[in-house]
């Protein structure tokens, strides 16, 4: 008994309608968003490449196995990954799909007038009726005017509504979490982000050339770069006495904008960064720059200048290399900076306070080649002494020298340097603003209840209420309004 | 000067612990002679009024304590001229604050004195941990918390966590009675708790009532981040817990207002989502790295 089963065809057009009302249904919403909350949970627990690109270089160089499978999956990078990405997108999909009909819904039943009273009042809730007593409609009718309530007058009854607030800001919520993901994505495609470390009295011109690190939107023009130049003026770090912890950190600059002819003083916190339109510019971090003068051994100098070096711990103790490329053989030292002085048993030398109050400069010099001519990249905090002699060892003071058989090296002083980063994001105040009018529309849509009210007067007055979603408080009010309809106080 | 609020501090805080703690042992007599009573009368008529004046005790210890407590965090933060809001000492004091001020104020307009019990104990083993493991010597604040936006972030956020704990004690009573329901008769000494409906809607008032505060407290979060640290959203890990609460309340809010869970469902998201915002506090505070880890705890 084979027969043929007509199975209406659902096609293609079918297959997508179908598709589309399962992702714009309520459950899948909640299911994406649940999906959502658990996949941001593993970018919490492992370390990840952009907030800490050590950690993860610790987990490549620990265990390299697992690290290579896990970044298969992207597990280092959870919030850019595809699997993220297509939750998210998945959801605000769906949210769309879910929120554009409401709108147009919600804006047609705005304008409607409410439905008409139902017949039978006694069957609805919050019922109560007795006899006429008087203009009881003349005063229902006014008593709805002052509480606003949008009125359907037929037939010596009155079925009011109010409430419409109520999803009015439940759809401002949603339409405005749309706002801030395009302000979110308006800032990684148009936005950049650089470092640059400054000694004090140096120059910055913003141009792409001068930093250190840059990072930009696929969409980023370097014409969009804001003309500006700055020169660090003054520096100041003030640290509690007893714990070294800092309290205050204030970094006054020169600045000029525009065609840099005019430049004003401006002073920048860690709290209140320089701000220019949509980039600002803030203050993330500082250190000591040694100040060294190499000679070789008949007393030419072979280098002069400050060499920033980078803090190991909070009292400052920094490490850096002092390069000398040009020098034949080529020198180079391993140092490290103590800003307050003090030998420990253990550490040898170390640092006890982050200000300079007691400087020591410790440096190994090394001959040999220094590998800079291989076209691998170096750290310039750290020197290869693998194709190196070490010649000496030597603790200076400020205006000490220390001399070995190739040439000599002066530690003329410090400066201190900041690293400034400067950030153009042209979609925060998208963001922001999406922000703001999500709270204002929860709040509309979470503290407004949706209700009508009806009243009847033929022989006897009836009056009933309905509240969407049996929210209370209902009760209180038509108490109240059936107490206005009988005059009492 | 600053040594003496300090000090002012520390007794402060002593001493409302002392009150919790009276109050913790008047709640659990109030608790413990009402089975008495339904032993000696008939078994569905109990009498309340032996043990009205315990309860009120209990109540007015618990205000007592609090109203010491709020001095003591006060005086915290007068010994260092600021907010007392620099670390996970002063954030579990000003918590537990919150806690039972979140558990007061509700009892005015909601008998759920019964609560009084888990509130005492829990504000009790927070400020417990608190002075025995938490506690560093006051200390001005480091450059990155100098900011209006601590008072505004961090109070708003601990508010919000008082309120989703109250609710999250509300949802768990709901669980065990309703488990204690569907094997028969409420035991006698639960039987003056509120119905299961009044406990389902009640957390969901709380939860409702703070989910905004808590979207505002992220938002004024991200703001300050932006002037701190050079950006509004970095994932670090606070960032992401807090993420994963407000979409873990968001998730229950709909599915109670949109598909309509109610009861054991919606009561075990509520725990879910409260046991986030627990998790970030305790674990990403001590145990996890990024931004919002500052020198001690």
């Amino acid at each position: 008994m084979s027969q043929e089963i007509e199975v209406p065809e659902l096609g293609s057009v079918g297959l997508l309608r179908y598709g589309w009302r399962q992702l714009t249904s309520m459950r899948t919403a909640l299911i994406l968003l649940l999906l959502l909350g658990v996949a941001s949970i593993p970018g919490s627990l492992i370390p990840q490449r952009t907030q800490n690109p050590i950690r993860v270089g610790e987990y490549f160089k620990n265990s390299p196995e697992l690290a290579k499978w896990m970044d298969q999956f992207f597990l280092f990078d959870v919030y850019g990954s595809p699997w993220f990405s297509a939750i998210y997108i998945l959801l605000f999909i769906s949210l769309i799909g879910c929120v554009l009909p409401r709108t147009i819904e919600h804006f047609q039943a705005a304008r409607a007038l409410p439905p008409a009273t139902p017949k039978n009042l006694d069957r609805m809730e919050h019922h109560t009726s007795w006899s006429v007593q008087g203009d009881e409609l003349e005063l229902a009718r006014a008593w709805f005017k002052s509480k606003r309530f949008r009125v359907l007058e037929k037939d010596g009854s009155i079925s009011a509504e109010k409430g419409f607030t109520r999803e009015t800001g439940n759809l401002f919520f949603h339409l405005a979490l749309i706002l801030v993901l395009l302000g979110i994505s308006f800032s990684s495609l148009f936005g950049m982000r650089g470092m640059a470390i400054l000694n004090v009295g140096e120059r910055f011109v913003n141009t792409t050339t001068s930093y250190d690190s840059l990072n930009y939107g696929k969409l980023f023009n370097e014409k969009n770069l804001p003309d500006f130049a700055l020169t660090v003026d003054k520096f100041v770090a003030k640290y509690n006495l007893v714990t070294s912890s800092p309290e205050d950190y204030t970094l006054d600059v020169k600045f000029a904008k525009g065609d840099l002819t005019q430049s004003e003083l401006r002073t920048i916190k860690v709290n209140s960064p320089l701000k220019l339109g949509n980039t600002s510019i803030y203050l993330q971090a500082n250190g000591y720059s040694p100040v060294v003068t190499v000679r070789d051994s008949k007393g030419n100098v072979a280098m002069q200048g400050p060499v920033p070096f980078l803090p190991q711990d909070s009292n400052l103790r920094s490490i850096g290399a002092i390069k000398v490329p040009d020098a034949d053989p080529q020198i180079g030292f391993v140092g490290s900076f103590v800003p307050t002085y003090a030998r420990s048993g253990a550490e040898g030398a170390v640092s006890v306070f982050p200000e300079a109050l007691d400087p020591r400069l410790l440096l190994a010099a090394w001959i040999g080649d220094l590998g800079l001519d291989g076209g691998v990249p170096q750290s310039v905090y750290r020197m290869d002494t693998s194709k190196m002699t070490q010649v000496g060892l030597k603790s200076l003071k400020p205006g000490e020298t220390f001399v070995y058989p190739q040439g000599s090296i002066t530690f003329e002083g410090y400066f201190q340097w900041v690293n400034l980063e400067i950030v153009h994001d042209p979609g925060k105040n998208f963001a922001l603003l999406g922000g703001i009018v999500a709270i204002l529309g929860l709040l509309a849509s979470l503290f407004t209840r949706r209700r009508r009210i009806w009243i009847r007067v033929g022989k006897t007055v009836e009056v009933a209420g309905l509240a969407k979603n049996a929210a209370p408080g209902l009760d209180v009010e038509i108490a109240e309004f059936v107490a206005k309809l009988k005059g009492e106080k | 000067m600053s040594r003496t609020w300090a000090y002012l501090s520390n007794y402060l805080v002593y001493s409302s612990m002392a009150l919790y703690a009276l109050s913790f042992i008047a709640h659990a007599v109030e608790t413990a002679w009402a089975v008495r009573v339904t032993t000696e009368d008939s078994k569905k008529n109990m009498d309340y009024k032996r043990t009205e004046k315990v309860a009120r005790i209990a109540t007015a210890m618990m205000i007592l304590g609090f109203v010491l407590l709020f001095a003591g965090v006060v005086a915290r933060g007068l010994s260092a001229s600021r907010v007392p809001w620099g670390n996970m000492y002063e954030f579990s004091i000003t918590g537990a604050l919150a806690f039972s001020g979140a558990y007061l104020a509700a009892l005015r307009k909601h008998n759920i004195r019964w609560l009084g019990l888990l509130v005492s104990i829990a504000v009790l083993l927070t400020l417990g941990t608190a002075v025995a493991v938490l506690y560093r010597p006051s200390a001005p604040l480091v450059p990155a918390l100098k900011s209006t936006w601590l008072v505004v972030h961090v109070s708003t956020a601990i508010i919000s966590g008082g309120v989703f704990l109250l609710a999250n004690a509300i949802a768990a009573a709901y669980l065990y009675l309703d488990r204690m329901e569907t094997r028969g008769e409420r035991k006698a000494w639960a039987k003056r708790l509120p119905s299961l409906e009044d406990l389902d809607q009640l957390s969901y008032r709380l939860v409702a009532f703070v989910f905004p505060l808590w979207t505002f407290s992220v938002i004024a979060g991200a703001i300050w981040a932006e002037s701190a640290w050079g950006r509004y959203w970095g994932w670090d890990p606070k960032e992401t817990w807090a993420f994963i609460t407000w979409v873990a309340y968001a998730a229950y809010l709909h599915a109670r207002v949109t598909v309509g869970w109610r009861g054991r469902k919606a009561a075990w998201l509520c725990l879910f989502a409260g046991s986030t915002f627990l998790f970030n506090y305790v674990y990403v505070n001590i145990w996890g790295t990024g931004k919002h880890t500052y020198s001690g705890l």
